[in-house]
C-alpha cells in the first residue's frame, strides 16, 4: 500500500559559529505497509516520525526519496492520492471560528463530497466519536479528548484508504487514550491502513501490527512487537546494581529464574516479560524522554 | 476548480453571515468621522477646483477604506497558518492551490465592497455628490483585489503577529494619507511624488476621483492597477504553494 524508498529531508540550520549548514531530519528511510495494516513509526522526541508523516501527507516535500501509494508516485500523483488520504495530525488544528459541523462541512466540501452524501457521513461520523450532542458548539468549547476524537472523524470523513495519526493520544488521560485504541482498531478492521507515530511504546505495543523504531532520522529496526521481544529475550531480569537499575533478558523463564536466584536478594529483583520500552532502550540506548 | 474556490469562499461567508451586523456597524465608524471632521469640520475652509471638498474627499476615502478593509479581512490566515494551523485542512485537501488563493481573495473583496457600500451611502446623507459608473465600481473591485492580494501576501510570508502589524504601520498608514486620499499629489515635492504616482492606492483615488466627478482620466491608471492585481496574484500563489517546501 505504501512504498518508501530512500526517503531524506533535510532543513536548513545555522551552527553554532553562525554558519548556515543543513540538518538531516529523515536519513535514507526504506520501509513498505501493507494493506488494512496497523504500522507505527516508534522513536524519542525528534527522531523524525512527524517530519516522515509530513512528506507522506505532502505537507512538506522530501529532499531525495521516493513514496508510492499503491504504484502511484506521490509527486505524480499528488492531487489523486489526497482523496485516499486521511491525516490526524499532533496538534488540534481546527478552524476557531466554525463549530463542529462547520469543522466538518470544510472538510467535505473540500473533498468534493456531493450534499446528500456529505450530510449523511457528518451525522454518521458524529454518532461514531460519540459526538452529536455537540455539532452546533464551537471548537473551542470541546474537551482535550473531544478535540482528538473530532480530527478522528473529520479524517475519516471522505473515506480515506489510508489514515495517518500523529501522536493519536498525546496528552489525553487513560480512559480517552483506550476508546481512541478502540477505534483505530475498528477502522483497521473496516480496510483502513493506518500509519501512525507515537512515543508512548504501551501505544505501539497494544496497537500496530508492525513497528519502526526511528532514532536520529534514521531506521533503527521494523518487525512486529512480539518478534522484537522474542528476539530479545521474553523474559526480563531487573535489579539495581552498582550502575543503577539493570537490565538482563532470557529466552527461557527458568533460566531468568536461575539468574535472579544468584543476585543479591535486596528486594528489587523482578522477573517479569519483555515489552516493547525493552526493546526500544536497547536499540536507541535511550532510557529518558522516550 | 470553481466549486474548490466557492469552497473556500463559503467557508468565510459562514463567518461574515454570523457577524454581520457587527461588521457593518464596525465599520461606520472609521468613515463618519472622516466625513465629519473633513467634510463638514475642516472641508468648509478648503476650497477645491470641482465642487465642495466633500465632493472631493468621498473618493479618497473610498480608495483608502476599501484598501484597508480588504487587506485586514484577509489578514487572519496569518494566525490560520501560523497559530490555528488550520491551513493544513487546504493544503491537505485534494484542491487546486490557486483555488485557495482566489476564494480567500474574493472573500476579502467582498467585505471591502460591502463597506464602500455604507460609505456610499453615509457620503450621500451627508449631501456628496458624484457619479457611479461600471468602471467606478470595476476600479473599486480592482483596488479591493490589489490589497486583499498583498495581505494574503503577508500572511503568506510573515512569522509573527507584531511584524504583521508593521504592515499596517508601514505600508498602508502612509499610503493612506499620502495616495491622493486627502489632498491631490500635485501638492507633493518632485521625488516624492513621483514615488508616490507609483503605488495602486493612487491610481485608484484617482480614477475614482475622476469617473466621480465626470472629468476625463487617463486609462494607463486602470491597466495599472490590473497589472498590479495581475502580480499579486502570482505572487500569492507561488507564496501558497511554497508553504510545503
Amino acid at each position: 500500500m505504501i512504498q518508501i524508498d530512500n526517503l531524506v529531508k533535510k532543513f536548513p540550520h545555522k551552527t553554532k559559529a553562525g554558519k548556515n549548514s543543513e540538518k538531516t531530519a529523515v536519513d535514507n528511510l526504506s520501509l513498505s505497509v501493507g494493506e488494512g495494516e496497523i504500522f507505527g513509526l516508534l522513536g524519542p522526541n525528534g527522531a523524525g516520525k512527524t517530519t516522515t508523516i509530513r512528506m507522506l501527507t505532502m505537507q512538506t516535500q522530501p529532499t531525495g526519496g521516493r513514496i508510492r501509494y499503491k504504484d502511484m508516485d506521490l509527486a505524480e500523483h499528488a492531487q489523486e492520492l489526497k482523496s485516499i488520504i486521511g491525516v490526524v495530525p499532533q496538534h488540534v488544528n481546527f478552524d476557531q471560528d466554525l463549530t463542529v459541523g462547520e469543522n466538518l462541512e470544510l472538510h467535505a466540501r473540500l473533498h468534493h463530497m456531493k450534499r446528500a452524501e456529505r450530510q449523511q457521513r457528518i451525522r454518521e461520523l458524529l454518532a461514531y466519536v460519540e459526538l452529536t450532542d455537540v455539532v452546533n458548539d464551537g471548537v473551542r468549547r470541546l474537551s482535550g479528548g473531544m478535540k482528538r476524537r473530532l480530527l478522528i472523524a473529520r479524517a475519516l470523513l471522505h473515506q480515506p484508504r489510508i489514515l495517518f495519526m500523529d501522536e493519536p493520544t498525546v496528552a489525553l488521560d487513560p480512559q480517552v487514550r483506550r476508546r481512541i485504541w478502540q477505534l483505530i482498531r475498528q477502522m483497521a478492521r473496516d480496510g483502513v491502513t493506518v500509519f501512525l507515530t507515537t512515543h508512548y511504546i504501551e501505544e505501539a505495543e497494544n496497537l500496530c501490527d508492525r513497528v519502526a523504531i526511528l532514532n536520529k532520522g534514521r531506521l533503527v529496526a521494523l518487525d512486529t512487537p512480539q518478534n522484537f521481544c522474542e528476539k530479545l529475550g521474553r523474559y526480563t531480569v531487573e535489579w539495581d546494581g552498582s550502575a543503577g537499575r539493570e537490565y538482563q533478558f532470557f529466552a527461557e523463564k527458568q533460566a531468568a529464574a536461575a539468574f535472579a536466584g544468584q543476585q543479591a536478594g535486596d528486594g528489587s529483583i523482578l522477573i517479569r516479560p519483555t515489552n516493547l520500552e525493552d526493546v526500544f532502550i536497547e536499540l536507541t540506548g535511550r532510557r529518558e524522554g522516550i | 476548480m470553481l466549486y474548490d474556490i466557492w469552497t473556500v469562499f463559503w467557508r468565510d461567508w459562514v463567518v461574515l453571515k454570523r457577524r454581520m451586523t457587527k461588521f457593518i456597524l464596525s465599520r461606520m465608524v472609521a468613515p463618519m468621522l472622516y466625513l465629519v471632521a473633513f467634510g463638514w469640520g475642516l472641508g468648509r475652509s478648503i476650497q477645491v477646483e470641482s465642487g465642495t471638498y466633500l465632493d472631493f474627499l468621498v473618493p479618497g476615502i473610498l480608495a483608502l477604506n476599501s484598501m484597508n478593509i480588504s487587506f485586514n479581512s484577509i489578514t487572519p490566515v496569518h494566525a490560520e497558518r501560523i497559530y490555528h494551523k488550520s491551513l493544513e485542512e487546504y493544503i491537505l485537501a485534494p484542491i487546486w492551490p490557486d483555488a485557495f488563493v482566489i476564494g480567500k481573495v474574493l472573500a476579502a473583496v467582498l467585505r471591502g465592497l460591502i463597506s464602500s457600500a455604507i460609505i456610499v451611502a453615509l457620503a450621500l446623507a451627508f449631501g456628496a455628490h458624484f457619479t457611479m459608473t461600471p468602471l467606478f465600481l470595476l476600479v473599486l473591485v480592482l483596488n479591493c483585489i490589489i490589497f486583499a492580494e498583498i495581505g494574503f501576501i503577508a500572511a503568506m510570508k510573515i512569522r509573527t503577529y507584531e511584524e504583521m502589524s508593521q504592515v499596517n504601520t508601514y505600508i498602508l498608514l502612509p499610503m493612506s494619507f499620502l495616495c491622493g486620499t486627502f489632498f491631490s499629489t500635485q501638492a507633493l515635492p518632485g521625488v516624492l511624488r513621483g514615488i508616490i504616482e507609483l503605488l495602486p492606492l493612487t491610481h485608484t483615488s484617482y480614477l475614482l476621483r475622476g469617473i466621480g466627478s465626470g472629468s476625463e482620466i487617463a486609462l494607463a491608471s486602470v491597466f495599472v492597477l490590473l497589472l498590479y492585481a495581475v502580480l499579486g496574484f502570482v505572487i500569492g500563489s507561488r507564496s501558497f504553494r511554497q508553504l510545503t517546501r
